[in-house]
């Protein structure tokens, strides 16, 4: 073996002479109060070694009692990904040494997982659907927690002591394996990250977890492989571990393909390893060996009885599926109409549910998009926070869109109306009152600012005379500006065409 | 009736001692100390227990006989002291399995069976010895030292629950807790004159037990008599949420069934002689005692059948296949790391596996390493079809057997053991004639149905044999209405039951 490292491909050139396959392992901690096997609290953030009970320390004796919920969660998943929930099925003991698994072997499925062969369509940033198949979803408990301390790296090796924290021992998981993913070509990384993000959201649509990256709710494991052509067999594939966010998840699978296609360029090997993905840095290390994996001994759990959802559990479970995220994305662009760029915005923003809101309160859906990604899409930004966190709610646009199109408020009042309620002056209707905003349609006010306006541009009085309406808007803008932009400017240009005629 | 003396009171049955704590005639204080006089007597010769809670103990008595004196209704074997089976994890006090990878080990909760002993009032007087994680027959693998029959000190006291079937034939304790994954309850209690049950798999909760086998271990009583039996069993019995494998229905009446079984009468009962569990192999004494008790069981009026069990010859194979494989992950979690012994290496790095290789080269014992070895290569990659594979085909079958005995039978007769206490030490270089001895008990692990040893006489050389009923699952009940027959047509025989014909033990420094 050579002790260089082959130098990385450029990204385009990688993808122009291979094909890349990827596959993805996500696991999923799921938001039951209690663990997979025992009572223990699942609550983030105590104390380490706090939520622990003899079965999730592997005390001697301490046997496992499955968790009905964490069964439901799974059922859950497997029905949102369309794959078949088994009749019968049971867990598993993976067994090796490693001082963050208290019994010294994982309590898994191996074999029988309780969902398999399904898929789920996800939709790319430019709206192109892939359809990812699913080999399986299976239920497992999570690890402890290592701290390695002392030594450079934060790994096992070099460190003077390590800190087990049994708190995450236990919790329930669910992982969801794919098929392999080909004919993707350079959009391999895209779709790697629209995948992981296609299910955190579909976790979060079913309740089964709060899916945050950042506290490792959600941790996806990316195998990589290249073949030279859509028709070879697979290649050698490496699986990087525990990318924890969306963004890394596309770069590593970036960086995987540039670097294996610099391997084979160099007339290597691509060695089928696990490998460590460096936020940092950017790139994957070689950790373990896959031929050399250990043997995990798997044999069924005898401390647990099969696990066999009733047909009729499995259709109660289905009729209460919420709609998809990507279907309904599509349901609501429909009923909207709005353009598949305008509803890209609206997802990235995050803003499909207070659209939704907004819509349910009586605002038409265009002018419910123009509030939130206009007005509200600047103080968000302005103000740093996210768009559903500002001081208003979709109620409060309705309200205000419903003044406007009763030609209550003109669009300039309906911006410091807006203003009042962000800064907590109460409701659309409150802020008007006390601001004294509401358009003047009164017809003596306005008859008395019209006509002065008039007297002032007797030019502009005969050029209208002669056919010519441009130049109502002069005349208009007096008055509005007379009346600190309060005047109903529909009902100004009534007026001052009547009193053209008439003089 | 004026107060027995307390010699007397460890002679006395469970059911002797709870009706004269329930007359008022004494008090759990004094039943308790009794014992634990008894056993600061005999126990330097015996040495059934690891560790005598004698404190805890009597701060129970104490508390039941307040709880007695101030009118309480209480449970009725409340203030019957217990002895338990050091596998048996016990909140405050020592539990070792037998081994010295737990040495000094305090656990920090009951065993569900425990927390309904604390709960019906029965005072623990301490924890008993065994083979190490239960693996043996004969408590020699104990890592502290074995337990002496008895019957003759040079004797095995049978295992892996020597300890505890040593304390009830030694008079040390009325009732004791055993655990049984081959036969760990049931041999013993042979070997010893003591009645020994295996309750149907499920049927007693295993939260709390350390696993030796998951798919095969189960707990239960062991007594001097049938009706004590199960009077234990019903404390300890029934459907526990902490154990998946607990069965969820209610246990059968099995103190009705042990009254009823009393009355001697077993008409219209179908008893079925196991064929392949008695003939080679088994000691002319054991099967001539075996006869007589049939013809006991005919005499009061049962229907003797005998039926065939052909796959019950592969039983021991498949039993030795399956229980290491469950033993290598069961006992994978001593590793030094969270509890009891940890041992570091004495030259080298110290890295969290070579503190595990070292924990765990030095606090396992050769049985328990052997087992361990076995199983690990049973289910390792390639072997797992040819070795745990067919050994759960072969479960499989021998329940078929069984479904087919009881078709024809309403409970399976045998003896427990081919041989009655053989010499401390005789078998200990020869792993596979130490397992025979479980020949005709495994079977019964291996269906998960229920069984019984009652004591059936002395063999030609002086020593207690033990006579097996086997009952379908769930029907624990006919192991006593047909065990209470026999022991009730025996002890009329004998004029007493067979362990008042044990020698005496000597005793250290003096009794009350």
């Amino acid at each position: 073996m050579s002790t260089t490292t082959p130098p990385l491909v450029d990204y385009d050139e990688a993808i122009s002479r291979f094909d890349p396959v990827i596959g993805i392992e996500v696991h999923v901690e799921l938001g039951t109060a209690t663990k997979m096997f025992d009572g223990a609290s699942t609550e983030f953030g105590a104390e380490p070694n706090t939520q622990v009970t003899p079965v999730s320390l592997g005390l001697p004796g301490a046997l496992p009692a499955l968790n009905g919920k964490a069964v439901e969660s799974a059922i859950k998943i497997g029905l949102a990904l369309n794959c078949e929930i088994a009749e019968l099925c049971r867990f598993a003991r993976k067994n090796y040494f490693y001082p963050d698994v208290p019994k010294n072997f994982q309590t898994s499925q191996y074999d029988e997982p309780i969902a398999f062969d399904g898929w789920i369509d996800i939709e790319l940033d430019d709206g192109e659907v892939v359809r990812v198949e699913i080999e399986r979803a299976h239920m497992e408990e999570d690890a402890g927690k290592n701290t390695h301390v002392g030594g450079a790296t934060g790994r096992i090796h070099g460190a003077e002591y390590s800190l087990v924290d049994y708190n995450r021992a236990g919790i329930p998981l669910v992982e969801i394996v794919t098929r392999p993913i080909t004919g993707v070509g350079d959009r391999a990384p895209e779709v790697a990250r629209a995948y992981v993000q296609t299910l955190r959201d579909i976790f979060r649509a079913l309740d089964v977890s709060e899916a945050r990256m950042e506290r490792g709710n959600v941790r996806a494991d990316v195998n990589v492989s290249l073949r030279a052509t859509p028709e070879a067999p697979l290649g050698t594939r490496t699986e990087t571990k525990n990318v924890n966010s969306f963004r890394s998840v596309e770069r590593a699978v970036r960086h995987e393909i540039s670097r294996q296609a610099g391997v084979l360029d160099a007339g290597r090997t691509v060695t089928q390893e696990t490998r460590h993905w460096h936020e940092d840095t950017g790139v994957t290390t070689a950790g373990r060996v896959k031929s050399d994996a250990e043997d995990y001994r798997y044999f069924p759990e005898p401390d647990l009885v099969p696990v066999a959802p009733s047909r009729e559990w499995v259709e109660e479970i289905r009729a209460t599926l919420p709609e998809m995220p990507v279907a309904r994305r599509r349901r609501l662009q429909t009923e909207w109409g709005y353009a598949d760029a305008e509803m890209r915005d609206v997802v990235n923003a995050g803003a499909i549910e207070l659209i939704e809101a907004t819509v349910a309160a009586g605002a038409a859906p265009a002018a419910a998009r123009k509030w939130w990604m206009g007005e509200l899409a600047r103080t968000a930004k302005t103000e740093g926070v996210e768009l559903a966190d500002l001081p208003v709610t979709p109620e409060q646009i309705g309200q205000l869109q419903q003044l406007v199109d009763a030609g209550r408020v003109n669009d300039k009042l309906a911006r410091q109306v807006l203003a009042g309620v962000l800064a907590g002056e109460g409701s659309p209707e409150e802020v008007v009152t006390a601001r004294g905003l509401e358009v003047v349609s009164d017809d003596g006010a306005l008859l008395a600012a019209v006509d002065e306006a008039l007297a002032a541009q007797p030019d502009v009085v005969e050029k209208i005379r002669g056919g010519n309406q441009g130049p109502v808007g002069a005349i208009i803008g007096a008055v509005m500006k007379a009346t600190r932009g309060q005047a109903d400017a529909g009902r100004v240009r009534e007026i001052v065409l009547e009193r053209v005629q008439q003089g | 009736m004026a107060t027995q003396p307390s010699s007397d009171l460890t002679r006395r049955t469970a059911a002797q001692l709870s009706e004269a704590l329930r007359a008022g005639e004494v008090t759990s204080v004094e039943v308790t100390q009794a014992h634990l006089d008894r056993i600061a007597a005999v126990d330097g010769a015996v040495h059934a227990f690891l560790h005598v809670s004698a404190e805890e103990a009597l701060a129970t008595a104490r508390e039941v006989d307040a709880r007695r004196a101030a009118g309480e209704e209480l449970h009725p074997l409340a203030g019957v002291p217990i002895a338990v089976k050091d596998v048996v994890v016990t909140k405050g006090l020592p539990t070792t399995a037998g081994s010295k990878i737990l040495e000094g080990w305090v656990p920090p909760y009951d065993a569900t069976l425990v927390e309904r002993l604390r709960a019906a009032g029965l005072p623990i007087l301490g924890k008993t010895n065994m083979d190490e994680f239960a693996m043996g027959s004969s408590t020699e693998h104990s890592a502290y030292g074995t337990t002496h029959n008895p019957w003759d000190l040079d004797r095995i006291p049978g295992g892996s629950g020597g300890g505890s079937a040593a304390a009830l034939a030694a008079y040390e304790a009325p009732l004791a807790i055993g655990t049984d994954t081959g036969g760990s309850i049931r041999q013993p209690g042979a070997v010893t004159g003591t009645v020994g049950v295996k309750p149907t798999y499920g049927g007693v909760s295993r939260y709390g037990l350390i696993a030796l086998a998951s798919s095969l271990d189960q707990a239960g009583p062991v007594t001097r008599t049938v009706l004590d039996s199960a009077l234990l069993h019903e404390v300890i019995g029934g459907h526990d949420p902490r154990d998946a494998t607990s069965l969820p229905e209610d246990l059968p009446g099995l103190v009705a069934a042990a009254r009823a079984g009393q009355g001697g009468d077993l008409t219209g009962v179908r008893v079925g002689v196991v064929d392949e569990l008695n003939g080679e192999g088994y000691q002319p004494g054991v099967r001539a005692r075996f006869e007589e008790s049939l013809e006991l069981l005919r005499r009061a009026g049962a229907e003797v059948v005998h039926v065939s069990c052909p796959h019950f010859g592969h039983a021991l194979a498949a039993y030795y296949l399956i229980l290491p494989s469950e033993a290598s992950s069961n006992l994978a979690k001593f590793d030094g790391m969270r509890f009891g012994l940890r041992v570091e290496p004495t030259e080298g790095t110290v890295t969290a596996e070579r503190v595990m290789a070292a924990t765990r080269g030095q606090g396992f014992g050769d049985e328990v390493k052997r087992r361990i070895i076995l199983g690990t290569y049973a289910l390792s990659a390639g072997y797992y079809d040819a070795y745990y594979g067919s050994a759960q085909k072969v479960r499989t079958l021998i329940q078929q057997d069984f479904a087919a005995a009881f078709e024809q039978a309403d409970v399976l007769v045998s003896p427990t053991a081919p041989t009655t206490a053989f010499r401390l030490g005789e078998k200990l270089d020869d792993p596979l004639a130490m397992y025979l001895n479980d020949v005709a008990t495994i079977p019964a692990n291996l269906a998960g149905v229920p069984g019984m040893s009652v004591p059936n006489g002395l063999s030609e050389d002086g020593l207690p044999v033990g006579f097996q009923i086997l009952a379908p699952a769930r029907a624990d009940d006919r192991l006593y209405r047909v065990g209470a027959a026999l022991e009730t047509l025996l002890e009329r025989e004998w004029g007493g039951p067979l362990l008042n014909r044990a020698p005496e033990l000597a005793t250290e420094g003096t009794t009350r």
